[in-house]
């Protein structure tokens, strides 16, 4: 990974990246959406409301994703102190805070006509607010830490601590007797007890959102990375 | 109850999301750019 620390070199590879994956990750969300919108068919027991799975399953997987990320970005900066490690962890937090926004919003408004209500304090949906949270003070911290021109470290240690969440929102469907259903897709396992014509255009806006995800984390860190050269050739302007 | 007003808000809620979230990240991405590209050319 210290073969991308340096700027210049990972620009070079994430200049054209930012762009086809932000494009062919756009392209898959509008044809698996419109599948699952107007082809795939009905659920038995859910009936038309699983066309909203589409868009809150990948909003969930995302939203754990994005502070996976922040957890390995922090790891890298605080152990082998790579130099893009804590601008990937800043550029994770607000599509991560955004998606888990999506997935809390998008699931209240699948359990109002499924189980008759927007919402439960139970553990999935619970942790899963829980991590909403800990993305808005992971926002605040590395912004009021960046402005007092500080190395990141407390807000790197904050993305280990809050990496704890992960295995609660993971397993919570396990551990107590929830609402919310347990897991019915595991990638690991290579297990689905979903039928095709609604696992496919699932995994398609999963991978879609995923391209699109990795677009808009380019897009911050080249936005940070810019704006650090122009903060640094100010100074050298200034001290001149 | 018809499920398709909140499968409409779900759909147009993540469209917001998603594409308010892509414009806010790209927009700011070209005006760093464009700026430390300008502050380049200068001697």
């Amino acid at each position: 990974m210290h073969v991308y620390a340096n700027p210049a070199r990972f620009l070079k590879i994430a200049r054209p990246l930012t762009a086809w994956l932000g494009w062919t990750g756009a392209a898959l969300i509008l044809v698996a959406l419109a599948y699952g919108l107007f082809a795939a068919p009905p659920e038995r027991l859910q009936g038309e409301s699983v066309r909203i799975l589409y868009v809150h399953v990948p909003a969930a997987w995302l939203g754990m994703a994005g502070w996976t990320g922040i957890a390995v970005a922090s790891l890298m900066q605080l152990v082998w102190r790579h130099p893009l490690a804590a601008v990937a962890g800043r550029a994770l937090a607000v599509p991560g805070a955004v998606f888990a926004a999506i997935c809390l919003a998008t699931g209240s408004l699948w359990g109002r006509p499924t189980w008759g209500t927007y919402w439960e304090w139970d553990g999935r949906m619970t942790s899963m607010l829980v991590m909403f949270f800990l993305y808005l003070g992971y926002i605040a911290l590395a912004g009021a830490e960046k402005e007092k021109g500080a190395e990141g470290r407390l807000t790197a240690i904050f993305g280990l601590v809050g990496a704890a969440n992960l295995p609660i929102i993971h397993y919570s469907v396990t551990w107590w007797n929830t609402l919310h259903q347990g897991q019915s897709l595991s990638i690991i396992r290579g297990r689905s007890t979903i039928d095709a014509s609604m696992l496919w255009p699932l995994l398609g806006a999963a991978l879609g959102f995923s391209l699109l995800f990795g677009a808009v984390v380019l897009m911050r860190m080249r936005a940070e990375l810019a704006r650090n050269k122009v903060e640094a050739r100010l100074k050298r302007l200034a001290a001149a | 109850m018809n499920p398709w007003p909140f499968i409409v808000a779900a759909y147009a809620l993540t469209a917001l999301g998603t594409i308010g979230l892509t414009l806010w990240s790209w927009v700011p991405m070209r005006r760093a750019e464009a700026e430390a590209a300008k502050l380049s050319e200068r001697p």
